[in-house]
C-alpha cells in the first residue's frame, strides 16, 4: 500500500488549473512556479519512504 | 574563422575540451574489464555502475546540453508553457522507480542489452523486436542531431564561425567512443555535470542580484509578455490540457529511449536504480531554475537574433568572460555525452535485433561488439551529415515526431512485465496503428505536438503521443481479444 504514495505525484502536478495562479508569492515566485519546485524534494521524500519500504525486496 | 574569439574565454573552452578528450580515450582502462570485445562490456560498462555512477550517467544523458539550450529559449518566447519540463522531469521519477528496476531484472538474467532483446525474449517475435528496435534507432538519430545543434550555439557563442570546429569535436566523440564505449561518456560525465551544476548555481545566485532580485525578474517578463501581446507567466485556459498532456507524455517516453534504456541495464542492480529514482530529482530542480534563465533574458532586456541565444547571451552580457567560455564548455561538453550514450544505445539494437538476428546469427560475442562499434561511429556520421546539409527545422521535427514513435514502444516494452495476456500479434498492431496514426495527426496538424479534439463543450488540445499511444492500446486490447477468440471459436466448434 505503500506504493501508492509514488502516485500522489502524478495528482499533484496534473491538477493544473489548482496551481496556474499567481498568489500567494513565496520569495518573489508567483505559486505556479514555487509549487512545481516544491514537488521536486517532496517527490524524493515520498519516494525514499516507499524506497524503505521495499528494500528488502530484493 | 577567430575574427571575435574572446582569449580568455577560448583558453578555458580548449583547456576544458582537451581533458575530457583525454579523459574519454583514458576510460577504456577504466574499471579495466577482462576484455572489451563484448557488449556486455563496450555497450553497457560490464552492467556495474553503482548508485553514483549511474547518478552521473543517467543525469548526464537525460538533461542533454540541448535542454540547457532550448528549455529558457522555450520558456523566453513564450512563458509559463516551456516550464512544462518541470513536471515532466518530476513524474518522470516514481515511474522509472516502479518499472526500470523490474526490467533491469529480466534484462540481466537473460543477459538482455537492448529493449528489442526484452520484447523477444517476453513474446518470441522477431517481428515485434525488429519494430521496437527499429522505433528506437529512428527515434534517437534526430535526438543526437539535437546535441549537435546545442553544441553548435556554445561554439558560436565563443565567437568560432564556419562548421570546422563542431566537425572536429564530433570526430573526437566518435574515436573515443570507438575506443572506450559506454565507460567514455560515464567518466565524462562527472566532469559534465559538475560543470553544468556550477555554472547554473552561479547564473541562479548571481544574476538575480544583478537584476533586482527574482520578484523584479517575473515582473519585467510579465511585461515583455504583455508588451508582445503573446505567451505570459501563466498558463492561458487553452494551454493547461497541453501542458499536462505534454508533461506526462514526455515522462512515460523518456525511459523507452535505447540511451536512457542503456543507463538503466548498466546499472548494478534494483537497489542502484531504486536510489537513483530518489536522487536524480536533483537535476530537476537545477532544470527548473534553469528553465528561469529565460524570464532573466527578459528582465536583461537582452536583444536576441534567435531564441537558443538567451543562454549565451545572458552569460555573455552579466559574467565575466573567462567565465562564460566556462559556461560555454560545460554547454558543448554537456553535449558529448548524451550523443555518445545515444549513438551506442541505437549501435546495440542494431547490432542485437538486426544484425545478428537477420544477417549473422553465428555473430561471436567479440564480433558483436565490433558491429556495435561500427555502427555508432555511423551513427554519429549521419547525425553530423544531417545537421551540416539539411535546415534545423527538420531535425527538430523529427525529433519531435522521434519522442510519439518511441511512446508507442511502451505497451510491447511495459505490458509484458506484468501481464501475460497481451499477444505479439495484437502489440504489434497497436504499435502500427499508434505510430501511423500518430504520425498522419502530427503531419495533418502542420507539424505540431498537439491535436484538437471537438469534445461538443468547445475544441481541446492534447499531446498527440499521449493520443497515439490511447490509440495504441485500444488496437492491442480489440485485437487481442479477437485473436483469442479465433481458436476458441474453432475448438467449440470442433468439439460440437
Amino acid at each position: 500500500m505503500v506504493r501508492l504514495l509514488l502516485l500522489l505525484p502524478f495528482i499533484g502536478l496534473m491538477i493544473v488549473p489548482f496551481y496556474n495562479v499567481w498568489e500567494p508569492h513565496l520569495f518573489g515566485f508567483p505559486f505556479f512556479y514555487w509549487y512545481q519546485l516544491a514537488w521536486v524534494p517532496l517527490t524524493s521524500l515520498l519516494t525514499y519512504i516507499v524506497y524503505r519500504s521495499v528494500r528488502r525486496a530484493d | 574563422m577567430l575574427t571575435d574569439v574572446d582569449s580568455a574565454a577560448f583558453a578555458v573552452f580548449i583547456a576544458l575540451f582537451v581533458l575530457v578528450t583525454g579523459m574519454g580515450f583514458v576510460a577504456s582502462r577504466w574499471r579495466k574489464p577482462e576484455t572489451l570485445a563484448h557488449l556486455d562490456e563496450w555497450g553497457l560498462g560490464g552492467r556495474k555502475f553503482g548508485t553514483w555512477i549511474t547518478w552521473f550517467l543517467v543525469g548526464g544523458d537525460f538533461y542533454t546540453a540541448y535542454t540547457v539550450i532550448a528549455v529558457p529559449a522555450l520558456v523566453y518566447a513564450v512563458g509559463a508553457y516551456g516550464f512544462f519540463a518541470l513536471p515532466y522531469t518530476i513524474i518522470v521519477y516514481p515511474f522509472v522507480f516502479a518499472v526500470m528496476p523490474v526490467l533491469w531484472k529480466v534484462a540481466k538474467e537473460r543477459g538482455y542489452v537492448t529493449a528489442g532483446d526484452v520484447v523477444r525474449g517476453a513474446y518470441g517475435s522477431r517481428g515485434l523486436e525488429l519494430a521496437v528496435a527499429a522505433t528506437g534507432v529512428l527515434a534517437t538519430m534526430p535526438y543526437i542531431a539535437l546535441q549537435l545543434i546545442g553544441m553548435e550555439v556554445a561554439i558560436k557563442a565563443l565567437g568560432l564561425h564556419g562548421e570546422v570546429p563542431l566537425v572536429l569535436a564530433f570526430l573526437v566523440l566518435a574515436l573515443y567512443t570507438y575506443s572506450s564505449g559506454l565507460r567514455a561518456p560515464a567518466l565524462i560525465a562527472f566532469v559534465k555535470d559538475i560543470m553544468i551544476y556550477i555554472v547554473v548555481i552561479a547564473a541562479i545566485a548571481i544574476v538575480p542580484s544583478k537584476l533586482g532580485g527574482y520578484g523584479a525578474i517575473f515582473t519585467a517578463a510579465d511585461a515583455a509578455f504583455a508588451a508582445k501581446g503573446s505567451g505570459g507567466i501563466l498558463l492561458s485556459p487553452a494551454q493547461i490540457v497541453p501542458y499536462a498532456s505534454l508533461a506526462l507524455g514526455s515522462a512515460l517516453a523518456a525511459f523507452m529511449y535505447p540511451h536512457t534504456l542503456t543507463g538503466i541495464f548498466a546499472s548494478s542492480g534494483g537497489k542502484t536504480i531504486r536510489k537513483n529514482a530518489m536522487l536524480l530529482p536533483a537535476y530537476t530542480l537545477l532544470l527548473g531554475l534553469l528553465a528561469l534563465l529565460g524570464y532573466m533574458g527578459h528582465a536583461a532586456g537582452l536583444k536576441l537574433a534567435s531564441n537558443n541565444d538567451v543562454v549565451p547571451e545572458l552569460f555573455k552580457t552579466l559574467f565575466p568572460s573567462w567565465f562564460a567560455g566556462f559556461a560555454f564548455a560545460a554547454i558543448a561538453i554537456g553535449a558529448l555525452v548524451p550523443a555518445a550514450v545515444m549513438s551506442i544505445g541505437a549501435a546495440n539494437l542494431f547490432t542485437r535485433n538486426f544484425w545478428k538476428v537477420w544477417v549473422d546469427p553465428k555473430v561471436t560475442p567479440a564480433g558483436e561488439a565490433k558491429v556495435a562499434k561500427i555502427t555508432s561511429m555511423l551513427v554519429k556520421v549521419g547525425a553530423l551529415l544531417a545537421i551540416l546539409l539539411m535546415p534545423t527545422q527538420f531535425a527538430l521535427d523529427l525529433q519531435l515526431l522521434g519522442g510519439l514513435w518511441i511512446l508507442q514502444t511502451l505497451p510491447a516494452l511495459v505490458f509484458g512485465l506484468y501481464l501475460n495476456w497481451f499477444s505479439s500479434t495484437a502489440l504489434l498492431a497497436g504499435w502500427a496503428v499508434g505510430l501511423a496514426g500518430g504520425s498522419w495527426l502530427a503531419w495533418s496538424d502542420g507539424l505540431k505536438p498537439l491535436h484538437s479534439i471537438d469534445f461538443g463543450a468547445g475544441k481541446v488540445a492534447i499531446y498527440t503521443g499521449v493520443l497515439a499511444l490511447a490509440l495504441n492500446i485500444v488496437v492491442a486490447v480489440v485485437v487481442n481479444l479477437a485473436v483469442k477468440r479465433v481458436p476458441q471459436e474453432r475448438l467449440s466448434r470442433e468439439a460440437a
